[in-house]
């Protein structure tokens, strides 16, 4: 059976985490005991600053990372016990480069179908479809060496679907990525999302697009999950909006809107501040009324990306003030 | 995994392996070709006209199977070295880690990978050796045995070399600190008889002797130690390494954090 697809595992849930530890030998702990669940065919972001323990996570579902306690099942199947099978479910795209740089295409994804056991003909008929899917077919022959950026991150992902994962690990796969192959990535994600069914597991620093992609979200921050919601829940958390709107009219103060913010930018441009439970209504009637029409309106910054910068600082001040008490008990007790 | 996939997933190891190492053929095969075929025209022909006999045979006959086996254990070593190594360094490694593949199988992917090298080099340079001197097999079985047997142990070395290796630079001092010295000093030139009573002990401790005196055996018919005990010794090694090389890997010694 070289299938991920099988019965196995239909009713658990595609990731299951629970009391991750890891402890790196110089005593760093990157993961304080985490939970985490993600449920079958959900398109899952796992966001978090830069050394939140987001990569530290992936690598010890994907076996690149050791753990040090705790248990993680994929699909039902605990790693613990049988991660050969548990593997299978698992498709990984990470963060770097890491296939042989001077191997052809074809034979990076070819050699992958054969460590899942993936009889020839078959891998090769799978190799061509999926580098046809991600536009890499007339690059076939290349030492991967000679692929632009975003070619490589399409190879990894083509390489990493070659065995029909039901689990697919995304760890920043459109960092340095431009805008239109950004985009062509993600409708391809989004398509075997929608028709596989396969459970997508994201990592980006690019807030948007964990906004519009996934519909379940944690935040992770100093190795502890701080968020686990959905997206939805998580944007009604949002105390505080800011618009950025543009008139024809040249102004040369903010309009006054009772009960709302304004700061002028520019002699075309201001913005307004919008607490939870206001509405936009009552600013277009008031700038009607002073005779302000508007030309175009956007959010000043992701709205997400807020929410995201909130959470992590709520956080950092909560460990703060613990690491202060802890500092005064051992001042008192000494 | 079925016996079928397990099978795949070898062979497809094994296959890389192979392509590798022709893909470069320049830096892997044709090296020890003309390094062999030097020391065959040096030490063989210009030399060795002047030695005279050495156990019975001429100079070069004596030579050929010590270079032979040299060229065995310096390739099959050196495959596998760079070859994980280098798939650590660049993180390829990853692949295979992932998935489902045992880590048995990976082990003797990488070996078989070295042995493949070994063995070519083996038959390049001896098919180079026929140009300057007759070669009659006294036991083709031990000859075969030993030569597999030598090439299959200096892959696991090479192994246990890569996974420790911390830059480049390490994957290259045991071949030139220890592996060189051995080889050299492990019988390819000079038989042990020729030496006072103390180096001839110290010599028994080399463990490159006794597999280039069972190869002289099973060539010339002609051995400084017994077959039987060299043979056995270098069993028990290949044991001992392959076990020492799944539990480094198991434990993910140099490839996992």
């Amino acid at each position: 059976m070289t299938e991920a697809h099988s019965s196995q595992g239909q009713s658990a849930k595609a990731l299951s985490i629970r009391g991750l530890k890891k402890v790196y030998a110089n005593g760093f702990v990157a993961l304080k005991g985490i939970d985490l669940d993600v449920e079958q065919g959900d398109f899952f972001a796992l966001l978090g600053p830069n050394g939140a323990g987001k990569s530290t996570t992936l690598g010890i579902v994907s076996s690149l990372v050791n753990k040090s306690e705790g248990s993680v099942s994929i699909f039902g199947v605990d790693i613990d016990k049988d991660f050969s099978k548990a593997k299978r479910f698992l498709g990984v795209v990470p963060q770097e480069f890491n296939f042989n740089q001077f191997e052809k295409v074809k034979d990076i994804v070819l050699s992958q179908a054969g460590y899942y056991g993936i009889p020839r003909e078959e891998a090769k008929a799978r190799t061509e479809q999926f580098l046809k899917e991600l536009g890499l077919w007339d690059k076939r022959d290349n030492a991967a060496r000679m692929l632009s950026g975003g070619m490589k991150r399409r190879l990894m992902i083509a390489r990493a679907l070659i065995h029909k994962p039901r689990l697919l690990i995304l760890d920043e796969p459109t960092a340095g990525v431009d805008i239109e192959l950004r985009r062509s990535m993600w409708e391809f994600i989004k398509k075997i999302n929608r028709e596989e069914g396969t459970t997508i597991i994201l990592t980006t620093h690019y807030l948007e697009e964990a906004e519009s992609l996934c519909r379940n979200i944690a935040i992770i921050d100093q190795g502890e999950i701080v968020k686990n919601t959905t997206i939805k829940a998580l944007l009604q958390q949002l105390n505080t909006e800011v618009f950025i709107m543009d008139t024809s009219e040249t102004l040369t103060q903010a309009p006054q809107i009772e009960g709302f913010e304004t700061q002028l930018l520019d002699e075309h441009s201001f913005e307004v501040v919008m607490q939870r439970g206001q509405h936009l209504n009552e600013v277009f009637a008031q700038l009607n009324a002073v005779g302000v029409s508007i030309s175009s309106m956007r959010t000043k910054s992701n709205r997400l990306e807020e929410l995201f910068v909130e959470l992590v600082e709520q956080d950092r001040k909560k460990h703060d003030a613990a690491n202060k008490e802890s500092d005064q008990k051992d001042k008192v007790s000494a | 995994m079925s016996v079928q996939e397990y099978w795949i997933a070898f062979t497809t190891i094994i296959h890389k392996e192979i392509n590798r190492f022709t893909r470069i053929w320049a830096q892997t095969l044709l090296p020890p070709a003309i390094t062999m075929t030097l020391y065959f025209v040096i030490f063989g022909n210009l030399i060795g006209s002047r030695i005279g006999e050495m156990g019975g045979f001429t100079y070069m006959q004596f030579i050929v199977p010590g270079l032979i086996m040299m060229s065995v254990i310096t390739n099959s070593y050196s495959n596998v070295v760079s070859s994980f190594y280098g798939a650590r360094f660049q993180k390829s490694i990853e692949e295979l880690l992932v998935s489902p593949t045992p880590n048995w199988i990976i082990l003797s992917g990488f070996v078989l990978g070295g042995v493949a090298r070994g063995l070519t080099v083996g038959f390049i340079v001896t098919v180079l050796s026929l140009f300057f001197t007759d070669l009659h097999l006294h036991n083709l079985g031990i000859t075969i045995l030993v030569v597999l047997m030598t090439s299959i142990l200096f892959a696991l070395g090479g192994f246990v070399n890569a996974m420790f290796a911390r830059s480049f630079d390490d994957i290259s001092i045991v071949p030139t600190f220890i592996l060189t010295p051995l080889t050299y000093l492990g019988g390819v030139f000079y038989s042990i008889s020729l030496l006072p009573d103390f180096w001839q002990g110290v010599s028994m401790l080399n463990p490159i002797l006794y597999m280039v005196n069972t190869f002289r055996y099973g060539i010339l018919g002609v051995s400084d130690i017994d077959v039987v005990y060299a043979l056995s010794a270098v069993a028990f090694f290949i044991v001992a390494m392959f076990t020492l090389c799944l539990t480094l890997l198991n434990k993910g010694k140099g490839i996992r954090s």
